[in-house]
C-alpha cells in the first residue's frame, strides 16, 4: 500500500534544477533509502517534503492527501517527522524539554488554559510526559533526561533528534544522514534502532544516507540520485551495481 | 548538595522543586508584605518602582530571554498602558476594569507591532521596534486632546472597593499583587506547550516549524503577552509618577528595560527581578556618590545613560548569564565545597549549525 508519493517533483533555484522531475512511491512499513553523491539533491527532497521549500512543479501525496500547498507547521500534525543532517535540536533546553517540544503537534489545550494552568493543561502535560518517557526508555536515554542538549556529546544528540521525531508519533519518518558523525559502534546502534522503529513501531522510514553498510542493513528499497535526477531505483544490491550509479560515484566516460 | 528524589511526573509540574523552595519563597513573600511597616515612605516608594520595573522586566524576559526576539520599543508599551489606564480613569471607569483593559489593549498593540516584524530578527527587529517606540512617543506628544500633549495631565486617584490607592503604600501593594500574578502567569507559560514553543523558536526556527510550531502565531503571542505585561506595569507606573508627560517614555527607558533583562540574566524569571532591582537602585547609588567623585565627574551630564551602556556591555562580555548566573555559580560553589568545579557552568561550544535553510 502506498503511503507517500512524489509525482514528478521539481525545484529550481535560479537557473539550477536542484530536483528535476523526481517521482517515487514509498509503501507502508518499508525503509526507503535515498543515496547519491554530494549535491545530488537528497536533502532538498527532504526539505520539499517538510515544505521548507516550495515545489516548482509536481505533486506530493501522503496517505491519499495532496499536501503540496500545506504550510510547513502542519506537516508534523499530518504524521511526517524529520531529523536534520546537522542536528537542529534546541541546545539551551533539556533533553526532556526537547522531546516535549516534539509533542507540540498533539497539544490539546487552549492558550488561556495553559497560562492559568487549568486542570486540563495539567492532564495534557502528564499525557505528553508519559509519551516522552516511552521514547526515553525506547532509546535508552534515561541518564541524560535533565541534561542540557548543549552539554551532550554528538552521538547522543543524534539519538535525541531521532527521539524528538518519534515523539510526534509519526507515520512517516524522514532521517537525514542518521549516521553522519557517528563512529562504527554508534552507527550499528542506529541501524538497530531503525530496524526497531520499522518492526516494533510500524513506522515507515525514508532515509538519506552515505554509509552503504547501513543502507544495506536496513533498507527495503533504494533510490540513487545525481544532479537532481533519478539514476536507479530498486533492491539495495541491484542499485549499487547499476552502471549509472557506479559511474556517478567513481567517475567514468559518458557514452553518448 | 541537595538531591530531589522523583517518584511522580507531577513533581516536575509543581512550581516549587522541593519543600525548601516553598519555605524560602514563602518567607520572601511575607517579608515583602511586612516591609511598609518597617521602612520609611521613601524606601517603600522606591520598592514600588522596583516592582513596576520587575513586571515590565518579566514581560520583556518572555520576549527576549525565551523567544529570542529583541525589542527596543517597550517604553512605548509602558506608555500605552499608562495613558490607557489614566484616560479611562479620568472618564470615571473603575480601576479594577481599567487595569485589565490597559493590559489587554497594550497586548493588542503588541500584536500590531509583532505582525509586520515577523520575518525580522536581531538588529533589524531592534531598529523596527525602536522606530515603533518613537512613533508612539510622537503620538503621545501630538494627540493632545487625549494625552494632554507636552503639558501632560495629573493621574486620578484610583479606588478599589471604595478604598483609595494612593501614596507609596498603595502603589507598593498593588504592584506587588500584579507582579506575583505576572510571575505566576509566566511560570505557567514556561511549563506548558506555549513556553516550550517560545524556547524552540529561540533555539532553532527551522526545526520548531518541523515540530508543528506555527512561527507567526507564536511570535505574535510572545509579543502580545510581553506587551500586555508591560502595559500592566505602565498602568501602575502612571500612579507611581502621578503626573503623565510624554517625555517619560523615551528610548532611554527602553534601554533600561533591555538592561534589566541582560544584567539580570537572560532566560530566567529570577533574572528579571534581579535586573529590576539593579536598574532602579543604580540611579540612587549614583545620586549618593555623585558629590564624592573626582574631577567633577558627578557634574557631567549624561552620566547615568553612559553608565547603563557601559554596564550592559561589560555584563554581555564577562557575565553573559547576568546576576542570576552569578548567584547560581556562587550557590554551586558552596554546595560543592570543598570540591571546586570551575567547569560546572562552562558550556560546550555548539556544533556548526546549518545556515542553508535560513
Amino acid at each position: 500500500m502506498t503511503l507517500f508519493k512524489a509525482d514528478d517533483i521539481s525545484v529550481r533555484f535560479g537557473g539550477i534544477r536542484a530536483v528535476d522531475s523526481v517521482s517515487f512511491e514509498v509503501n507502508k512499513g518499508e525503509v526507503f533509502s535515498i543515496i547519491g553523491p554530494n549535491g545530488a539533491g537528497k536533502t532538498t527532497i527532504f526539505n520539499l517534503i517538510s515544505r521548507i521549500y516550495n515545489t516548482t512543479e509536481g505533486k506530493l501525496t501522503f496517505d491519499g492527501q495532496d499536501f503540496t500547498q500545506t504550510p510547513p507547521y502542519k506537516i508534523a500534525g499530518m504524521g511526517i517527522a524529520r531529523t536534520f543532517q546537522n542536528i537542529e535540536l534546541f541546545p539551551n533546553a533539556s533533553l526532556l524539554q526537547n522531546l516535549l517540544i516534539g509533542r507540540h503537534c498533539h497539544a490539546g489545550t487552549g492558550l488561556l488554559a495553559q497560562m492559568c494552568f487549568l486542570p486540563s493543561a495539567r492532564r495534557d502535560e502528564l499525557r505528553h510526559r508519559a509519551k516522552a518517557e516511552d521514547v526515553i526508555s525506547f532509546l535508552g536515554l534515561e541518564r541524560y533526561r535533565d541534561t542540557l542538549i548543549a552539554n551532550l556529546p554528538y552521538g547522543v544528540r543524534k539519538v535525541v533528534e531521532l527521539g524528538r521525531a518519534l515523539c510526534t508519533e509519526p507515520k512517516l519518518l524522514l532521517l537525514d544522514e542518521p549516521s553522519s558523525g557517528l563512529n562504527v559502534e554508534e552507527t550499528e546502534g542506529m541501524g538497530f534502532w531503525i530496524e526497531d522503529i520499522k518492526k516494533d513501531l510500524g513506522i515507515t522510514v525514508i532515509m538519506v544516507e552515505h554509509d552503504m553498510a547501513l543502507v544495506n542493513q536496513v533498507s527495503d528499497r533504494v533510490m540513487a540520485l545525481n544532479y537532481g535526477k533519478v539514476l536507479a531505483m530498486g533492491e539495495p544490491r541491484e542499485v549499487q551495481s547499476h552502471p549509472e550509479v557506479v559511474k556517478a560515484y567513481l567517475g567514468g566516460e559518458t557514452e553518448e | 548538595m541537595r538531591y530531589v528524589f522523583k517518584t511522580d511526573y507531577r513533581q516536575d509540574l509543581t512550581l516549587s522543586r522541593h519543600p525548601g523552595d516553598l519555605f524560602w519563597y514563602g518567607l520572601l513573600f511575607v517579608v515583602t508584605l511586612l516591609i511598609p511597616f518597617f521602612l520609611g515612605e521613601f524606601y517603600v516608594g522606591e520598592l514600588g518602582g522596583v516592582f513596576i520595573f520587575a513586571i515590565a522586566g518579566v514581560g520583556l524576559m518572555l520576549l527576549v530571554g525565551y523567544t529570542g526576539l529583541i525589542s527596543l520599543g517597550h517604553a512605548a508599551f509602558l506608555g500605552i498602558g499608562a495613558y490607557t489606564n489614566s484616560v479611562l480613569l479620568a472618564q470615571g471607569v473603575p480601576f479594577l476594569i481599567t487595569l485589565p483593559i490597559s493590559g489587554l489593549f497594550t497586548a493588542f498593540c503588541g500584536v500590531a507591532i509583532g505582525l509586520p516584524t515577523l520575518r525580522m530578527s536581531g538588529l533589524y527587529l531592534a531598529i523596527a521596534t525602536l522606530a515603533f517606540g518613537s512613533i508612539v512617543g510622537t503620538i503621545f506628544q501630538k494627540w493632545s486632546s487625549v494625552t494632554g500633549g507636552f503639558d501632560g495631565f495629573a493621574v486620578p486617584t484610583p479606588y478599589v472597593f471604595g478604598i483609595p490607592i494612593e501614596g507609596a503604600n498603595g502603589v507598593y501593594y498593588t504592584s506587588l499583587a500584579v507582579l506575583v500574578f505576572c510571575i505566576w502567569l509566566t511560570a505557567n507559560i514556561l511549563r506548558t506547550p506555549l513556553g516550550r514553543a517560545m524556547v524552540a523558536i529561540r533555539d532553532s526556527e527551522v526545526s520548531a516549524q518541523s515540530m508543528g510550531i506555527n512561527l507567526a502565531w507564536y511570535k505574535s503571542m510572545a509579543f502580545a503577552i510581553s506587551a500586555g505585561m508591560t502595559g500592566l506595569a505602565g498602568a501602575l507606573f502612571a500612579h507611581y509618577v502621578r503626573y503623565l508627560a510624554p517625555d517619560a517614555f523615551e528610548v532611554l527607558l527602553s534601554v533600561q528595560f533591555v538592561t534589566i533583562v541582560f544584567v539580570g540574566g537572560l532566560g530566567s524569571i529570577h533574572g528579571a527581578i534581579f535586573g529590576a532591582i539593579f536598574v532602579r537602585l543604580l540611579p540612587q547609588f549614583i545620586a549618593i556618590v555623585r558629590d564624592d567623585l573626582p574631577f567633577n565627574l558627578g557634574r557631567t551630564p549624561g552620566l547615568e545613560p553612559a553608565l547603563f551602556g557601559l554596564i550592559l556591555v561589560l555584563v554581555i562580555l564577562f557575565q553573559p548569564m547576568g546576576i542570576y548566573g552569578l548567584w547560581l555559580k556562587t550557590r554551586h560553589w558552596f554546595q560543592a565545597f570543598p570540591f571546586k568545579r570551575a567547569s560546572g557552568f562552562r558550556r560546550q561550544k555548539s556544533y556548526a549549525k546549518s545556515e542553508r535553510l535560513k
